[in-house]
Parts: structure tokens; C-alpha cells; sequence
């Protein structure tokens, strides 16, 4: 279904800043903003709900301390029994410390690719995606943002450029 | 300005005092011959037989450390009678040192965090500033209150530093290769070189922050920029040679090229947990007006970093010694595990499982008496850490967290919070002209 947006461009990014403030103080709902860097304290301004990354990020870093336990235990005790610093234990718990590198590393290993490939479908991009930034300048040096239209236009257009936005303009969008 | 509240002033004054007593019990009930000290471990004795084994194998351990007294055989018994009764002679010097060590330690952790800061002319501190000035402010007293004790040491008042005794170094072939640097004269003159130059910093540091407050240019701001530049180049070599002086040298056999790293990141990481919990006490008192949520949250975060950074000194210098197995190097991890095995093992749950788990999610940094109980965790912590290292080369298996060591705490404890909060008072708790001052009230996260 195609919906109708207001866009309106900014040139810079404090200006930009106070924009969605004062939108939101209006009471209109702002969909999206493009800018071509992070801006600082954007996502509470726009009052975005905190991420969730660092529980994923928790979760995977388990699985990969996991992965390394029971992997470095089959590996070196059950599978193929090895002396480690000639002390022929095989016992995983008394060769822990030969091991504990190993389960450092794939913590990390697993928490970060995990987490980014997370972060990757959670902000619905893959490979060959067609880009949804509605207008290339915003790759460049300018921010855009969209709110959605419910029969007042007029009265957003003039509340945009009053917040000093360069251009205001309205579009169908396919969702 | 400041103000000591009379609670806090007398509470340190009574920590003080029952420190003392305590302090002072712990010296007079030491055994003076070795009737005595038979007599003591026979009445402990029967409380942890069945580990005497264990014992056994840790004696050996000690021996070894010990050199001279190595005379195996028939004279066994009665060297080690004499041994144990050094051993129980050392229990209060020991508890009295390893308290003095961990008080001047968090004064000296906060001068190189404090320098560090200057030198890299954060913008986020500066208004911690006068809290990390006021805690350096025990960097004198603290550490001539161990130059003290090392003073004595080397007057044999105690057998702490078994490299100090020349009968011990007479029969010991490898003190005498070490004796060139090793020896009682270089060691006091080397002390005083490190403890001279810390102290001579922080006290021109501290002069040039306050006149920068009434100056009309930053003169005296990049002054103190140079100054804390040049000072942590000296820091970072003398405070490696002060741990092989004043703690590795107990065990004078043993050596570990990473101790110095290992001793830093237990004093950087206390100094800067109390940063953060004098910061919050001042803050809960309505002091600090300007300090946010987000200055606590950085603190709390290098308090988070440092102690995975400790964790990895910790045990790249615990994994290189046991993978490798040579007998000189793995006696002092034979020795801990056999008879420290509680503190040794704790300290690893309290200064590294403990904060990772609870300092990890980003809002708990930010709730203040978050930090202030994690806060005491870590600095048990890492009393238990130089615990570890000073007592099993001093009392080896007649270690006790007792009345002298509880006392050492308590009266180091006093002096520390009398000194540091007396030292707050003396300047506004705001510093007026750093030119980074409006970036460290307006710093947010």
C-alpha cells in the first residue's frame, strides 16, 4: 500500500536537532531520519526505545564460551587424549587453564559477528537490497526527515519550514 | 568549599583507635621463643589436622624461599621450629604491611589516573579533579608511613625480606648473585628515590591546579600538562621496580617480568573505584552539583575495565608458569593453591566474576549505590590480592584474615578517610578556570 510522506531536507544537524524536537512537541509522529553521519542524542530526541543489542550480545558470548568448552573437550580429552605441558591428566578441569584462551576468544568471536549479522536483518539489510534513502544528498551532507501525512499537509509543510528546513516536499511511498 | 561532617571525622578517629588496639594485640601476643610458638600451632594444631601434608609440601615451598634455613636432615626439626616462630613473629609486621601497601597503593593508582587525565587533557574529569587531588593528599603520609615499616625491616624488626639477613645470604648462592641489587642500603635509597619523585609530583600538580583557579591565562595549566606528561614516563619505571622491591622481593627466588603490569592494574583499578565512591558519598551530600549520572557511569566503566585487565595480567602470568612447570618458578603457586586456597580463589570471584557480571549492563553503571556496593566488593578484593602476595613468602600456613590484619584495615582505613577528606577541605571542590571545565559539566553519554 502506498502512503503519503512529508520530507523535509536540513543542512545542518543541530538545526536538524531541534527540528525533531519541536515536531515531536506538536505531537505528529516522525517516521524516519536519514542523516549521512550518526548524530549524538538523535534517538532520544526522536524518542527511539533502547536497544536490545547488548542482551543479544550477551546471549551469543554464552554460546560461544559454550562452543569452546565442549569443543576444546572433545578435541584434547575425549576424542584424541593429548599430554598438555606434560601433565597427563586428561581431565578438562586440571587443563582448564591451556583452554582458557581459546574460550576467551570464541566468546568474543561469537558475541561480535553474531551481534553485527544481528543488527545486519534487524534493520532489514542484505546482500543486493535496493537502498530505501529517498534522496542521495542525504549520503552527502544533508538530513531528511519523514513524517507521515493525514490530511494536513498544509499545516506540516509550513510547521517544516519554519524550523528551517531547506526543502519540503510531498510523496507517495511504497510500503 | 568542603566541610568534614563530624560523623565521618569521628568515625575515622575510632577506626583509628580500635585499629591501633587491635594492631597492638596482634604485636604483643607474637610469640618471643620458639617454646611459644610450638606451644600456639599445638593448640591451633587440632583444629586443622589431617592437613599437614599439605603443610609439609608448602614447608618445602618456604624452605626454598627461606634459603639458609634449608639445612634438611637431622637439624630438620629444629629449623623448622624456628622457622614457625619467624613465621608467627611475621603474622603482625605482615598484616600491618600489607594494610599500609593497599591504602598508599589506591593514593598512588589515583595519581596516575589523575595524570593521565592531564596529560591527555581529557575533557570529562576535570571536574573529578579536586576528588582525585584530595585522595593523593594520603600519597605522603601512606607512603612514608612504608618507608617506615621498610626502614625497620631492614633494621631486622621483622623477617619479612629474608634477603635482608646476611646469615641468610651468606648460604644462599643466588641472593648473593642478586645482592648487587638486592641489598638493604640500595633498596632504602631506591624506595626513597620513587616515593621522593610521586610525592614531589603531586604536590606541585596539586599547586599548579589551585593557582590555575585564581590566574588570569592556562600557563599554569599547560605547566601542569608537561609536568603529569614527564611524570608518568618516571611513574611507569619506578612503580615496576617499587613492586619487585617492595613485594616480589619477599619471595626473593621467585621473579616475574610482568609483576609490575600485574601490581599496576591492582592499584589503578582500586584508585579509581575510590574515585567513584568518594565522588557519589560527596554527590549524596550535595556537593559536586555539577557531576552527572554520566561522569559515575565512566568511572564505573573503567572500574568494569580494568578489572577484566587485572583478571589478564592475573593470568598470563598464572598460565606461562603453570603450562611451562619449572620447578623455581611454580613454587609460589604451589605454595598459594596448597594453603590460600580460599583467598587465592576468591579474590579471582570477587575482583573479576563479581564485577563483570554485575558492572556489565550499561544502566547499572549509572546507579549510584550500584557502585558504591560493587565498589566495596573490589576493594576487598584487591586487599585480598596483596594479601596474597606479601603472606605466604612471610607467615606461609599460619595465615589468618584476624585480629592484627582486621586492625591493619581498620587503622589504615581511618587514617586514609581522615587524610583524604581533611585534604578536600582545603580547596573548593569545583576547579574554577580549567579551560575543559564547560566541556566536564556538559559532558553527557
Amino acid at each position: 500500500m502506498a502512503s503519503k510522506v512529508i520530507q523535509a531536507l536540513y543542512d545542518d544537524d543541530d538545526v536538524l536537532m531541534h527540528a525533531v524536537k519541536k515536531v515531536r512537541a506538536e505531537h505528529h509522529h516522525i517516521e524516519e531520519v536519514y542523516t549521512p553521519f550518526p548524530v549524538h542524542g538523535l534517538d532520544k530526541a526522536m524518542g527511539l526505545a533502547g536497544t536490545r543489542i547488548a542482551i543479544t550480545s550477551f546471549l551469543y558470548g554464552c554460546l560461544g564460551l559454550t562452543v569452546a568448552v565442549v569443543m576444546m573437550n572433545f578435541i584434547m580429552i575425549k576424542d584424541w587424549p593429548q599430554d598438555i605441558g606434560g601433565k597427563p591428566s586428561f581431565s578438562y578441569l586440571e587443563n582448564m587453564p591451556a583452554f582458557v584462551p581459546i574460550m576467551f576468544e570464541l566468546t568474543v568471536f561469537f558475541a561480535a559477528h553474531l551481534m553485527v549479522i544481528t543488527f545486519y536483518l534487524r534493520s532489514r539489510m542484505w546482500p543486493f537490497k535496493k537502498a530505501e534513502n529517498p534522496d542521495v544528498r542525504t549520503t552527502d551532507d544533508h538530513f531528511l526527515m519523514e513524517i507521515g501525512v493525514h490530511d494536513n499537509e498544509k499545516e506540516l509543510a509550513a510547521l517544516l519550514m519554519e524550523t528551517g528546513a531547506i526543502e519540503v516536499k510531498v510523496t507517495e511511498k511504497e510500503s | 568549599m568542603y566541610t568534614f561532617s563530624n560523623k565521618l571525622r569521628i568515625g575515622s578517629f575510632i577506626a583509628m583507635a580500635l585499629g591501633l588496639i587491635f594492631l597492638v594485640i596482634g604485636f604483643v601476643s607474637a610469640p618471643s621463643t620458639v617454646e611459644e610458638a610450638k606451644a600456639m600451632v599445638a593448640v591451633h594444631g587440632e583444629s586443622h589436622d589431617g592437613g599437614h601434608a599439605e603443610e609439609a609440601t608448602a614447608e618445602h615451598v618456604e624452605e626454598q624461599g627461606h634459603g639458609a634455613e634449608a639445612a634438611h636432615g637431622e637439624e630438620h626439626d629444629s629449623s623448622h621450629d624456628t622457622h614457625l616462630l619467624h613465621q608467627l613473629q611475621n603474622r603482625p609486621w605482615s598484616a600491618l604491611y600489607v594494610a599500609a601497601f593497599f591504602f598508599f597503593m589506591i593514593a598512588l593508582g589515583v595519581l596516575a589516573f589523575y595524570a593521565i587525565q592531564r596529560a591527555a587533557q581529557a575533557g570529562w574529569s576535570p571536574l573529578l579533579f579536586r576528588v582525585m587531588e584530595g585522595i593523593t593528599g594520603y600519597l605522603a603520609p601512606g607512603g612514608i608511613i612504608v618507608f617506615v615499616i621498610l626502614v625497620l625491616s631492614v633494621m631486622h624488626m621483622n623477617h619479612m625480606f629474608v634477603w635482608m639477613d646476611p646469615e641468610v645470604v651468606a648460604h644462599d648462592e643466588l641472593l648473593q648473585g642478586k645482592a648487587g641489587y638486592l641489598n638493604p642500603v640500595f633498596f632504602l635509597v631506591r624506595a626513597a628515590i620513587f616515593l621522593g619523585g610521586w610525592i614531589f609530583y603531586r604536590q606541585l600538580s596539586r599547586k599548579l591546579s589551585l593557582a590555575q583557579d585564581e590566574s588570569n591565562d592556562n600557563s599554569n595549566f599547560v605547566k601542569n600538562f608537561r609536568w603529569s606528561a614527564g611524570f608518568l614516563v618516571f611513574y611507569l619505571v619506578t612503580e615496576s621496580m617499587m613492586s619487585w622491591d617492595w613485594i616480589m622481593s619477599v619471595d626473593p627466588h621467585w621473579f616475574s617480568t610482568l609483576f609490575g603490569w600485574y601490581v599496576f592494574a591492582s592499584m589503578f583499578v582500586s584508585g579509581i573505584t575510590v574515585i567513584a565512591m568518594v565522588t557519589v558519598y560527596l554527590k549524596s551530600k550535595g556537593y559536586l552539583e555539577d557531576v552527572n549520572d554520566s561522569h559515575i557511569h565512566d568511572l564505573a566503566k573503567f572500574m568494569f575495565g580494568i578489572s577484566i585487565f587485572w583478571t589478564y595480567l592475573w593470568f598470563a602470568q598464572f598460565m606461562l608458569i603453570w603450562y611451562a612447570d619449572i620447578p623455581e618458578e611454580v613454587t609460589y603457586y604451589v605454595a598459594r593453591i596448597a594453603d590460600y586456597k580460599l583467598p587465592f580463589f576468591g579474590m579471582l570471584a570477587l575482583n573479576f566474576i563479581f564485577p563483570l557480571l554485575v558492572l556489565m549492563n550499561s544502566d547499572y553503571k549509572r546507579v549510584n549505590w550500584f557502585v558504591i556496593m560493587t565498589g566495596i566488593v573490589i576493594l576487598f578484593g584487591h586487599y585480598l590480592d596483596i594479601f596474597n602476595m606479601i603472606m605466604p613468602a612471610t607467615v606461609g600456613d599460619q595465615w589468618f584474615i584476624g585480629v592484627p590484619e582486621i586492625g591493619g584495615i581498620l587503622f589504615f582505613g581511618g587514617l586514609f578517610v581522615f587524610t583524604v577528606f581533611t585534604t578536600l577541605t582545603k580547596a573548593p571542590l569545583q576547579p574554577k578556570r580549567n579551560p575543559f571545565i564547560g566541556e566536564s559539566k556538559h559532558f553527557h553519554y
